[in-house]
């Protein structure tokens, strides 16, 4: 049981941009994808969807090939934060969060109680008659967070570990709600979920993860515990710039000064 | 009144659908009055009112009564019905599918393509075999206009939606283009008409219900019932596709799927209603967006509200156009032009931020 990606190749509008990378994700782990701009890391995610099929390799969730689900399956069992989302009209927040319940059987009742739930959980309460043009860049990302929160509320479900797939899930939001939304998909994993998310933040990816994954140019740079893969050589390697990897004296927290420090 | 109080089960923060259904009783009555409104005016001068007195009280009605009442004012009654549901679903469904509250079949060729197909019908009709003309029969016109709006609906969406996004500025321009291209060419097929084919031909320059027969009506009608009937199951489709393409399939919908349902059972609405009345403009685009104001785009309500409106909108504009300049008639496109003409002007003036982008 488990969502692993093999030797994927991948090309968009005539640029090679997945080169044989695989990963492979536990349930009851927080997996990390990090890299530079441009290594591929949505690409990677989107292939994990199901979104986009590579042109190589396989990808197997909870042991079944990925592109054998019917959608209703694959919509139970993973559910998706992109990197950015746009509407087309003015939906408000419990429209659009019940928009994950698309697929969804069950009474009026306990979908509304879904998205009341999964509205706190994001630090929304009490938003769900605002209309999505009115909200602010980072309320946005957590109503969409919201949104693919509800489609897999229960981490593990009679056919197995369920899954987040979260592209930069933090982008936009200040560092309590980041901390809100780390803590939330930690959560998830220790309740026997799985959780993937591509990560631009290291100090918060060496806070939460479990595993991490290291790109550049489409390919793994290196993959493993977090204490393997946030070294000063490798991060350098990867980013391109000097950068070294220090520890905090109380709680044992990875930091990361950016930039020479000499 | 009790229909507007959100009953318990509906009362949950941010659920605007109480809104929505009680948009649709009232919308319903609307119908219903203006409907009975229609049956009672025109320029015979025959009174509904009195004539259904007559008729619960089990007298005999005139000939002139019953010819008046079933044989003209009933099927046009019914065509503004069918035609104005059919021209507002259509409008709602293709601006789900394009994302954008500006697509409308009349804007964007797709009635064009219709108009054509009926157009290449009629004035080529002569040409099938005779054995494919007789099985067609009636149904000849409906379907070369539902043809005609279905392939226009396809290319508009293959030119303006790449990787699942649509450009609105390629939208509109495609639109514009497309229609452009196939009034040209049915200006060449009414260049080949004879005197008798102008003459069926004239009204679809500008729309009018004055055609409305139980002939056309039994041709052209099941196709709108179907396509009415079999829009309010693309709504949760359409609500996961607001938010584009990926994350629809991300939330398990069969977006391909729904996508070629939506095209055609738009484009048979517009097909159907272009053959019975010709193009009439603006209620696809005025319909859905005063609802949306309302009731909020979610499109479980939004559908079913837009055929009830549309079709009273439609008997409306149907009666301005009998007694502006009574006993003559206006065609009814002239008058939804001058209403929904400068309605639309305002939508896009208060959508101008999405437009410039
Ligand atoms: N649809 C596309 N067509 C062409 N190139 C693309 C497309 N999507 C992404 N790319 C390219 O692939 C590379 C990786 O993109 P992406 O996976 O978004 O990177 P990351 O998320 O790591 O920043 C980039 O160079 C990007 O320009
Ligand atoms: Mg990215």
């Amino acid at each position: 049981m488990s969502l692993r990606a093999r030797s994927l190749h991948l090309s968009l509008g005539g640029r090679q941009v997945l080169n044989g990378i695989g990963l492979t994700a536990r349930p009851g782990h927080f997996s990390a994808i990090i890299g530079p701009n441009g290594s591929g890391k949505t690409t990677l995610l989107r292939a994990l969807t199901g979104e986009i099929a590579p042109q190589g390799g396989t990808i197997t969730l909870n042991g079944q090939p990925i592109d054998r689900l019917a959608p209703e399956t694959l919509a139970r069992r993973r559910a998706v934060l992109p990197q950015h989302s746009a509407l087309g009209f003015s939906f408000n927040v419990a429209e659009i969060v019940s928009i994950g319940l698309a697929t969804h059987v069950g009474t009026e009742a306990e979908r509304a109680r879904l998205i009341r739930a999964a509205l706190g959980l994001v630090g929304l309460p009490g938003h769900a008659g605002r209309l999505w043009q009115e909200l602010s860049g980072g309320e946005q990302q957590r109503v969409q967070l919201a949104r693919a929160l509800v489609q897999v509320w229960q981490p593990v479900g009679s056919d197995g570990p369920r899954w987040l797939l979260l592209d930069e899930p933090v982008s936009s939001l200040d560092i309590a709600q980041q901390l809100t939304v780390m803590r939330l998909a930690r959560d998830y994993a220790t309740r026997g979920g799985g959780v993937i998310a591509v990560m631009h933040d290291l100090n918060l990816t060496a806070m939460f993860a479990d595993h991490v994954l290291l790109m550049q140019d489409g390919r793994a740079l290196a993959e493993g515990r977090p204490a393997d893969v946030i070294t000063d050589d490798l991060l350098s390697r990867a980013y391109g710039c000097a950068l070294r990897v220090r520890h905090a004296p109380e709680d044992g927290v990875w930091l990361l000064p950016h930039g020479a420090v000499a | 009144m009790v229909a507007l109080a959100p009953p318990q089960a509906y009362s949950q923060a941010g659920d605007r659908r109480h809104l929505g259904r009680a948009l649709a009783i009232w919308l319903g009555l609307l119908l219903i009055a203006v409907s009975l409104l229609s049956l009672g005016h025109g320029a015979s001068g025959v009174s509904a009112s009195a004539v259904m007195g007559d008729w619960l009280a089990g007298r005999d009605l005139s000939a002139t009564d019953r010819v008046v009442l079933f044989d003209i004012r009933l099927p046009r009654l019914l065509t503004a019905v069918l035609v104005g549901a059919a021209l507002a679903v259509s409008g709602a469904v293709m601006q789900g599918l394009f994302r954008n509250p500006l697509a409308d079949p009349g804007l964007l060729g797709v009635s064009a393509g219709a108009s054509l197909g009926a157009i290449a019908a009629i004035v080529l009709g002569g040409l099938l075999p005779p054995a494919v003309a007789a099985f067609a029969g009636w149904h000849l016109v409906p379907l070369a206009a539902f043809a005609g709006s279905w392939l226009a609906m396809v290319a508009l969406y293959a030119i303006a939606t790449r990787q699942g996004r649509t450009s609105v500025a390629t939208m509109l321009l495609a639109g514009i283009a497309l229609a452009a291209m196939i009034a040209a060419v049915s200006g060449l097929m009414i260049y080949r008409a004879d005197d008798d084919q102008l003459r069926d031909l004239t009204f679809w320059g500008l729309g009018s219900l004055a055609g409305a027969s139980w002939t056309k009506l039994s041709a052209a009608g099941p196709v709108i019932i179907l396509a009415l009937v079999a829009a309010p199951f693309l709504a949760r489709g359409l609500n996961g596709l607001a938010l584009g393409e990926a994350a629809a399939a991300h939330v398990g919908l069969r977006v391909q799927r729904i996508k070629a349902a939506c095209i055609l059972s738009a484009a048979a609405a517009t097909g159907a209603s272009v053959a019975i009345s010709g193009g009439i403009g603006f209620v696809g685009i005025v319909v859905p967006h005063l609802l949306r104001l309302i009731a909020g785009p979610d499109h479980r309500w939004l559908l079913i509200n837009s055929g009830l409106l549309g079709a009273s909108v439609l008997i409306a504009a149907d009666m301005i156009s009998r007694s502006v300049v009574a006993p003559a008639e206006l065609p009814i496109g002239i008058v939804t032009a001058m209403i929904g003409g400068p309605f639309f002007m305002w939508v896009l003036l208060s959508n101008r931020r999405v437009l410039d982008a």
